[in-house]
């Protein structure tokens, strides 16, 4: 009696969990949202959200890999496998035509995409939301480089940083005054935004079919600009301007090279500022070198052509096989708020994609050079939006670099090559 | 059904077994069977599953485009000058590394087994620390080491010729494949010594004994007596060792991603399936890892000449 007794509690507690599980979860649908990292600014606007949801819905959030092919990497497989838990994801612009291409997010609504092309909205955040003339994600915060400079370095030089300067200037300066240059060589994406800016800015395109199928894209780099944006690289590897460190510099190696003793200019993204800033309150960094910084809008190729300042940033996709795809647009049209987003910007150094955020006093009095981002973005040129993004930028990280070895009269060649082979199925990368 | 025709076959060459030899026999194909089920679905399985998405066109993110293309695949794969450079760069790292591993596994070992019995435990946690972390923590370590910002290599060694503050270790193939092997070596040597220093308790001591009194030198009753009988646990160390560096990933992966030269074969799979999302492809570089794999074990076994079975006493 008592053994069978022991064997129904057995029984129960191993039945239990399973019925609860049966039952399915108590409360509102939950939506989750994958975010890539961040200073938890995301976490919390979450939490705003579901609490102005008022009960409709709950969202929660989880966490992408650090790097942005990562991410990419690990939405696609998921996406692949029509996986239902992704409702909301945080998307690296370049890579949103290859998500949307086989129908893996969900149609945008059309008073959102209403809403966001009312005016509100910064262009180079909707050209990266929008494919074959479609919007397929939200725009939620839109990132650019700047050209950061030494007061200190162009005072000497006699620059003037309030006209627009050249890349050939940047380059006379360090070298005159044997100085570094804070670029991204490092075999990485930042390779392939450098060169997409200075392609486009050179008045070029990488791509010039970015809607045409795998084996008949065609490229653009064998131009005059691209071959433009290989002698700058070229001319800063093998010259050593960007420093032995070049070949592996990041976005950290970089603005670290140019907090140093032997920095002139930089070209970087917003983050650099508060980051400066907190290392100078500890003690990192000289506490009077962020009145040394001055920015201005990225330098240009051509003289008498207008700058193409990289593009990023980060939009909303909602999931084609999420349950809730109505509630989960909800959610993005919270997350996606002016306030929202300039809260995120005061707090986080992400820059919004509402032109109305960067009115914000919180906004202005933390970033000064607010108005220069904004005129960034209005200028910049994204990066080539086109399902074979990671082959394309891929195949040019495989050929610039390193930097020293970019040779204007055989590296457009050699890529131009590669990534139409690879695309045809041809080669491997 | 296996076990039946197992004992069936057992009883043809073994007709004069007892019926509890058999009973035992019965026993350990009921006790092993589920481990032999199990293995066969974690490694047959994932392999049978390459082998046929090898012969596919398959991009994850086009799944409409899905097709089969035969061998083109394996065509496409074995004419690409990428594939031989990271044959070639595997091929190069594996060699090095077990040669290098095998020399200094063996210093270990000997200092190991001639320790005093007091200090052997100290020595042997001491010198198998670095096997304990995990692979990609050290290839972390030693990056951030070397790392021309974050890394102390630089000032600590700069009496070295060629050392300073402007070497970028990661810039170029040599010095990155430097650093590579290195991490390699300081991790896994300590495996290679605990295989040998296990060959070592196995060379019986009258032997090395009846080879002094001869008047064997040292180096005599090393090459003659201690390492002809160890061979087994010297070609167990090697083709572990070999097979394990063959598949390095990891330490490539943190410190280059690949770049100047030092590619792996199995990043390039890494590259295909992962970054690319071509399971073709990368299925296609996976079944020809696999058979590398398969060709390293057959030329170590027949190099060594070593009949493992007769090694365990059972011919």
């Amino acid at each position: 009696m008592h053994r069978r007794r022991i064997a129904a509690l057995l029984g129960l507690a191993l039945v239990a969990p399973l019925a609860a599980c049966a039952s399915g979860p108590e409360g509102p649908p939950t939506l989750t949202w994958y975010i890539n990292p961040d200073n938890g600014g995301q976490v919390e606007i979450a939490a705003r959200c579901t609490e102005e949801a008022d009960g409709a819905y709950r969202i929660t959030t989880s966490l992408l890999p650090r790097d942005a092919a990562s991410q990419r990497e690990q939405l696609a497989r998921r996406l692949a496998a029509h996986d239902s838990s992704i409702d909301i994801m945080s998307l690296d612009p370049p890579f949103i035509p290859e998500l949307a291409e086989p129908g893996f997010l969900a149609a945008v609504p059309g008073d959102i995409a209403d809403d966001v092309g009312s005016g509100d909205v910064v262009q180079g955040a909707i050209d990266s939301s929008t494919w074959r003339d479609e919007l397929v994600a939200v725009p939620f915060w839109a990132n650019t480089q700047l050209l950061w400079y030494r007061k200190s370095v162009v005072e000497a030089a006699g620059l003037d940083m309030s006209a627009p300067v050249t890349w050939d200037q940047v380059i006379d300066v360090a070298q005159e005054q044997d100085l570094l240059l804070g670029v991204q060589g490092a075999k990485a994406e930042s390779l392939t935004v450098w060169i997409n800016a200075l392609v486009a800015s050179a008045g070029g395109q990488i791509i010039t079919n970015p809607e045409a199928p795998a084996d008949e894209v065609e490229l653009g780099l064998e131009s005059d600009a691209g071959r433009e944006a290989a002698r700058i690289i070229g001319t800063i590897g093998s010259e050593g301007l960007g420093g032995p460190g070049l070949p592996t510099a990041d976005e950290n190696a970089s603005m670290a090279l140019f907090q140093s003793d032997r920095g002139s200019f930089m070209v970087n993204w917003p983050f650099v500022w508060s980051a400066t800033n907190a290392a100078a309150d500890e003690g990192a960094v000289p506490a009077d070198l962020p009145d040394d910084i001055g920015w201005a809008i990225y330098p240009r190729v051509v003289e008498d052509q207008d700058a193409a300042p990289p593009v990023g940033g980060i939009n909303l996709g909602v999931g084609a096989f999420s349950e809730h795809v109505d509630l989960a647009y909800d959610a993005v049209q919270c997350i996606v708020s002016p306030e929202n987003q300039s809260a995120y910007f005061a707090t986080n150094g992400n820059p919004p994609s509402s032109i109305e955020a960067y009115d914000d006093a919180e906004v202005q009095e933390a970033y000064p050079m607010a108005d220069v981002i904004r005129d960034s973005l209005d200028q910049g040129a994204p990066r080539p939006q086109t399902p074979y993004y990671n082959e394309v930028s891929s195949g040019l990280q495989e050929t610039w670099h390193p930097p020293s070895s970019v040779n204007p009269d055989t590296t457009p060649a050699r890529s131009t090559e590669l990534i139409t082979d690879v695309l045809r199925g041809e080669r491997l990368l | 059904m296996t076990a039946t025709s197992s004992t069936r076959s057992a009883r043809r060459r073994a007709p004069a077994r007892s019926a509890r030899a058999r009973d035992e026999a019965r026993l350990g194909w009921l006790l092993a069977g589920p481990a032999f089920v199990v293995m066969l679905a974690v490694t047959a399985y994932p392999i049978l599953q390459a082998v046929y998405e090898s012969l596919f066109n398959n991009r994850l993110t086009a799944p409409d485009d899905r097709a089969f293309v035969g061998l083109k695949n394996y065509g496409v794969v074995l004419t690409d000058p990428v594939f031989w450079r990271s044959l070639w760069v595997t091929t190069f790292i594996m060699l090095v590394t077990v040669l290098i591993e095998l020399v200094l596994g063996f210093a270990l070992a000997l200092v190991m087994h001639r320790a005093l019995t007091r200090l052997r435990g100290l020595l042997r946690t001491a010198i198998l620390v670095p096997y304990g972390i995990i692979t990609v923590v050290s290839a972390f370590a030693w990056f951030y080491a070397f790392d021309i910002t974050s890394g102390y290599v630089n000032t600590w060694f700069d009496w070295v010729p060629g050392v300073g503050p402007d070497l970028n270790w990661f810039a170029s193939q040599g010095t990155s494949l430097f650093v590579i092997i290195a991490s390699e070596v300081w991790k896994t040597t300590p495996f290679i010594s605990l295989l040998l220093l296990a060959g070592l308790a196995q060379v019986p001591g009258d032997l090395e004994e009846a080879a002094r009194v001869d008047g064997a030198t040292p180096w005599q009753v090393f090459a003659r007596v201690i390492v002809p009988n160890m061979k087994a646990a010297i070609m167990v160390a090697v083709l572990f060792r070999a097979l394990d560096a063959f598949r390095i990933f990891d330490n490539v992966f943190i410190m280059t991603n690949g770049a100047n030269g030092t590619e792996v074969l199995s990043l390039l799979a890494y590259r295909q399936s992962i970054s690319r999302l071509e399971i073709g492809l990368g299925s296609t570089i996976s079944v020809l890892l696999f058979l590398c794999v398969i060709l390293i074990c057959f030329v170590a076994i027949r190099l060594f000449r070593v009949d493992l079975a007769s090694a365990r006493g059972e011919k």
